[in-house]
């Protein structure tokens, strides 16, 4: 179908967009690559000389390594289920006809314009502190006594913040996708005499299958790389600390710009192991 | 009967859904509300609802200390600038990636995708040294071109998934009319990837208005927008969550409403087309 | 033509020896209410300068990431920065700020308090003018005190702190004994369990840059804080840092506080202090070991190498960090708001003296000594920290396992264990062992 001329056209025109983001993904990966077999210390006069793979030795034997890695796959997995399975239960709720649609609608998708900066300081500062928070005035209320959230429930107040922001992409995504599901097949089986679970595990979920790999891919890309909410609300202590905040923590707190620069080279490395492993399912899913 | 059931069901389901509704939304309206209490009333115990004296003064007191219209502005600037900026150059991109397919094109733009997963901060101090060799530090334009660089595979991936909807006979006939390749994106194409086009730039503009690591990082007093604005509010001495509200009120607010306008296009743009 | 040459040239001088042209001034700066109070002062200083400023006002965190991303790479964003004790001497070592030693007469360079003086100059040379300087001390509550039955002795041991945070602890009441930072972050928790550590003969490090975490003494000061704070502590103490302490003091939530010297005008402050008309000072307090558990601060402002505006930015220092300038704010807010610990003669003025902490802070930044910290020797310059670039990176990771002790999450032999390893390794990696 496409001429050799229109090739020759489509391979320019792309060139503006492939180079810049070549030159985006390159350059600085070069320099991290650079910098990370180097002793690279800021502080102590700069750029110390070659150290082969020290940094990545260190940045790897150190004991906040693994753990962060763990708290990194935690905050994105549990922030991926929460926002799925909530999402699709909103999702079913509104998609029955209810009175004010609009106005739920709009009420749900709001947090998802919010900086992320605001939502931590909003939930660290007005909800969660344990005496001048809402949540403590709460559960005083009631009789409890209040939780501190962000010491003794921290990766858990994390994760709830991080799924209060996501919610509603999620619930979008999928509110769309039910919408066009064939209400006529629905209504097949539901004469057939199906149950509710079975009808929901049968019909809806195949059918939602292509908007959760959507959801998932979109969200992981963003997860991976959270660090406002963490930076305002715990700075990294009581076990909160992702990979992410461990390099930032190595660059910029203890300034060694060397062993940062590995630690980035081992985010990249999990990133795209993540990635490769969702881009086949979405690259397939994509196709159909 | 059948009715009647009908109707109670109705009844049911939208109780839920707006108590649901209004628990996500919660938190916003506290800040919102919160905004117009005196730092007493902000802490009080228990905590006052609708009925206190609302006062304009913590909106006052931000303004006068940290010039929001100048944040606001730079932040518009940067927003719009680089999201215009990215969806020139990703139409071209995606146009050529939608009609014109060859074996690399998904792996291309899987790669594209990927890049979005490099940790910022491992390339602060990179990034930083070529600001200052460039004299772009704490400029518009440095930053509308690394929120640019940043959100462009997005933009590419979601104008493609939008251009390959369009019919392939369209694009045929028009070319069979003699349409030159630049008639054809410029008339054919561009007005029927409108509605996507438009999705592409609202998604982009909210991602770029809430970016906070570079913006921080590569402003100081001349570009810095509204998440900069948000950094002087954090922890301030004393009791601050009025004014917390009020500036937080203040940076989300015009998103907020945008978005609120634009919903319908955003969750189009959202799905990458994947979702009808 | 000479003539003209002559008024030409006459003139030229003139505009150079008078007036610098007008220049607009980036200065960064941290959200503390002194600084914003400055702020909002600056007219003041373009009315007699010419020179207008630009303001960018961050939370300590960021500013502090900030404007060390800036420095190291010689960036060139900021005329003025506003840093600390523990970033001047490391900086100025480096060559990357300007010498404050050639300011002007008028300014008084000599008034500055010697502590302060030399905490801000390395070898000798003064590379950062005090904005305000601080140590730390006790508030309380005088009227529960009297009503635990108890009376503050004016230099107090830990251990009547420790009995008079419980007997004024009335958790009905909300009322917390005691307040005291346990946030993570070497200038948050870290800052206060480093001083108060120094009180009960612990140190960072010995001689030979090892790690000191293994020791009994340290092991003591975090079992003693531990206990006071589970009993006579506000819930969620891991989590409150300097301003937390201050809401819950200022809503007459805690019985004591020890912190910084300049939350003193904050809590007798009745425009925002519940308790304003109710609270005592006293000397941070001491283990009879003879050193006491205050320590030693100064928020400055540093003109970094290389800016094209040197002049001017010299100019605004000398501005800010005047007594002049003191003048000027207590003319507007009153002697109890002017910022306190820079100078000498503040402490000498008749109106000053009436202030209630007056004394009391003077006594306590007195009596730290930044050389001479710790009971056993030890290699570093700093109450509160050490002077070395690789301290605040390794204090907050191990201020980070102290408030997970503090929260429960581990116990305090094992938040010693890892800060020991984690310390060693960081000193080993940075080549002092």
């Amino acid at each position: 179908m496409a001429t050799k001329q229109s090739r020759s056209a489509a391979r320019l025109m792309m060139a503006p967009a492939v180079f810049l983001l070549l030159v985006w993904m390159l350059v600085p990966l070069a320099m991290t690559l650079w910098f990370s077999f180097r002793k690279f210390l800021p502080l102590r006069g700069g750029d110390l000389g070659f150290v082969g793979f020290d940094n990545y030795v260190r940045f790897i034997s150190s004991s906040s390594f693994w753990p962060s890695v763990q708290t990194t796959l935690i905050v994105v997995g549990s922030v991926l289920l929460i926002t799925l399975v909530l999402g699709v239960l909103l999702a079913l709720l509104l998609d029955q006809p209810i009175w004010g649609q609009g106005i739920v609608r709009i009420l749900v998708i709001a947090p998802f314009f919010v900086m992320p900066t605001v939502s931590a300081l909003v939930w660290k500062n007005i909800f969660m502190d344990p005496v001048n928070g809402l949540f403590a005035h709460l559960w005083k209320f009631f009789g409890a006594e209040p939780v501190q959230w962000l010491s003794q429930a921290s990766l858990p107040s994390i994760v709830m913040i991080v799924s209060w922001q996501w919610l509603p992409f999620a619930t979008l995504i999928l509110l769309t996708a039910i919408q066009s599901l064939d209400s006529e097949q629905l209504e097949a089986a539901e004469m057939d005499g199906a149950p509710v679970l079975r009808r929901f595990w049968h019909i809806i979920v195949p059918h939602l299958s292509r908007a959760i790999t959507i959801v998932i891919l979109i969200q992981t890309i963003f997860l991976l790389a959270v660090f406002a909410e963490i930076f305002v609300t715990t700075g990294g202590a009581f076990g909160t600390k992702t990979l992410t905040y461990l390099i930032y923590q190595r660059v910029l707190e203890s300034q060694n710009v060397g062993l940062g620069s590995a630690g980035g080279v081992y985010a990249i490395i999990l990133a795209n192991i993540l990635a490769l492993f969702l881009m086949r399912i979405v690259g397939k899913n994509l196709d159909a | 009967m059948a009715r009647a059931v009908t109707n109670q069901r109705k009844i049911i389901n939208t109780v839920i859904a707006w108590a649901i509704g209004l628990l996500i939304f919660f938190p916003i309206l506290w800040t919102f509300l919160t905004s117009f209490k005196t730092e007493a009333t902000a802490i009080a115990d228990p905590p006052v609802f609708l009925f206190f004296d609302w006062t304009l003064e913590n909106y006052t007191e931000v303004q006068e200390r940290s010039d929001y219209f100048k944040h606001f502005i730079n932040s518009v600037i940067i927003a719009v600038g680089s999201t215009i900026l990215g969806v020139l150059i990703a139409i071209p991109a995606a146009w050529s990636m939608a009609f014109v397919p060859s074996k690399r094109t998904k792996d291309i733009l899987l790669w594209m995708l990927s890049t979005k997963m490099l940790p910022a901060v491992g390339v602060l101090y990179p990034i930083y040294l070529i600001f200052i060799e460039l004299g772009i530090l704490d400029s518009k334009i440095g930053l509308t071109v690394i929120l640019m660089l940043i959100n462009l595979p997005i933009i590419v991936w979601m104008l493609y998934t939008y251009f390959k909807e369009i019919p392939h006979e369209i694009l045929e006939a028009s070319r069979m009319d003699g349409a030159t390749l630049k008639a054809e994106i410029l008339y054919v194409l561009t007005p029927m990837a409108v509605p996507g086009i438009a999705s592409t730039i609202l998604l982009n503009i909210i991602l770029a208005w809430n970016e906070a690591f570079w913006t921080l990082n590569l402003t100081a007093a001349k570009a810095a927008p509204l998440t900069a604005f948000i950094a002087s509010y954090s922890s301030p001495e004393g009791l601050f969550y009025a004014k917390l509200s009020a500036a937080s009120t203040m940076a989300i607010a015009p998103i907020l409403i945008m978005g609120w306008f634009s919903q319908k296009q955003l969750v189009r743009g959202l799905t990458f087309g994947a979702v009808k | 033509m000479n003539f003209i040459k002559t008024v030409l040239g006459a003139s030229a001088v003139s505009l150079l020896s008078t007036t610098v042209l007008a220049e607009s001034l980036t200065i960064a700066t941290v959200n503390n209410g002194d600084m914003i109070r400055m702020q909002k002062l600056t007219d003041d200083f373009t009315e007699k300068t010419g020179h207008t400023v630009e303001w960018v006002t961050l939370e300590e965190n960021v500013l502090r990431q900030r404007v060390t991303t800036d420095i190291t790479t010689k960036g060139g964003a900021f005329d003025i920065m506003t840093i600390g004790m523990y970033e001047t001497p490391i900086w100025g070592k480096n060559g990357w700020l300007v010498s404050l030693d050639d300011l002007s007469d008028d300014y008084n360079v000599d008034d500055i308090l010697p502590a302060m003086r030399g905490g801000l100059s390395y070898n000798g040379t003064l590379y950062a003018a005090p904005f305000y300087g601080e140590s730390s001390m006790i508030m309380y509550r005088e009227d529960l005190m009297k009503k635990a039955g108890l009376e503050m002795p004016s230099a107090p041991s830990w251990s009547f702190i420790a009995k008079a945070a419980r007997a004024m602890t009335d958790r009905d009441e909300e009322v917390n004994g005691i307040c005291l930072r346990g946030k993570a972050g070497w200038g948050e928790g870290g800052a206060f369990i480093t001083a108060m550590s120094n009180s009960f003969g612990a140190r960072w490090f010995d001689e030979d840059w090892n790690a000191q975490f293994d020791t009994r003494e340290w092991s003591d000061t975090l079992n003693f804080f531990v206990n006071m704070m589970s009993d006579a502590g506000p819930p969620g103490y891991a989590t409150n840092g300097f301003n937390e302490n201050l809401s819950l003091f200022q809503q007459g939530k805690c019985g004591m506080w020890i912190d910084a010297t300049v939350a003193a005008s904050f809590v007798t402050n009745p425009d925002d202090s519940t308790v304003a008309d109710k609270v005592g000072f006293a000397l941070a307090p001491d283990n009879g070991m003879g050193v006491r558990s205050n320590w030693l601060w100064a928020w400055a402002l540093a003109i970094p190498a290389g800016t094209q505006k040197e002049a001017a930015a010299k100019e605004f220092i000398e501005w800010a960090t005047s007594n002049s300038y003191i003048d000027l704010v207590a003319g507007k807010e009153g002697w109890a708001n002017v910022p306190p610990g820079a100078r000498t003669s503040l402490y000498e003025n008749p109106n000053y003296k009436d202030i209630p902490f007056a004394k009391m802070t003077l006594e306590s930044i007195l009596s730290a000594d930044p050389n001479n910290s710790t009971v056993d020797p030890s290699p570093y310059v700093g109450v509160q920290f050490a002077a070395i670039p690789e301290f605040a990176g390794i204090a907050t990771e191990v201020s980070q396992e102290f408030s997970a002790a503090y929260a429960g999450q581990q116990t305090v032999a094992e938040a010693l264990a890892k800060a020991q390893a984690l310390t060693n390794d960081e000193m080993e990696a940075a080549g002092y062992r």
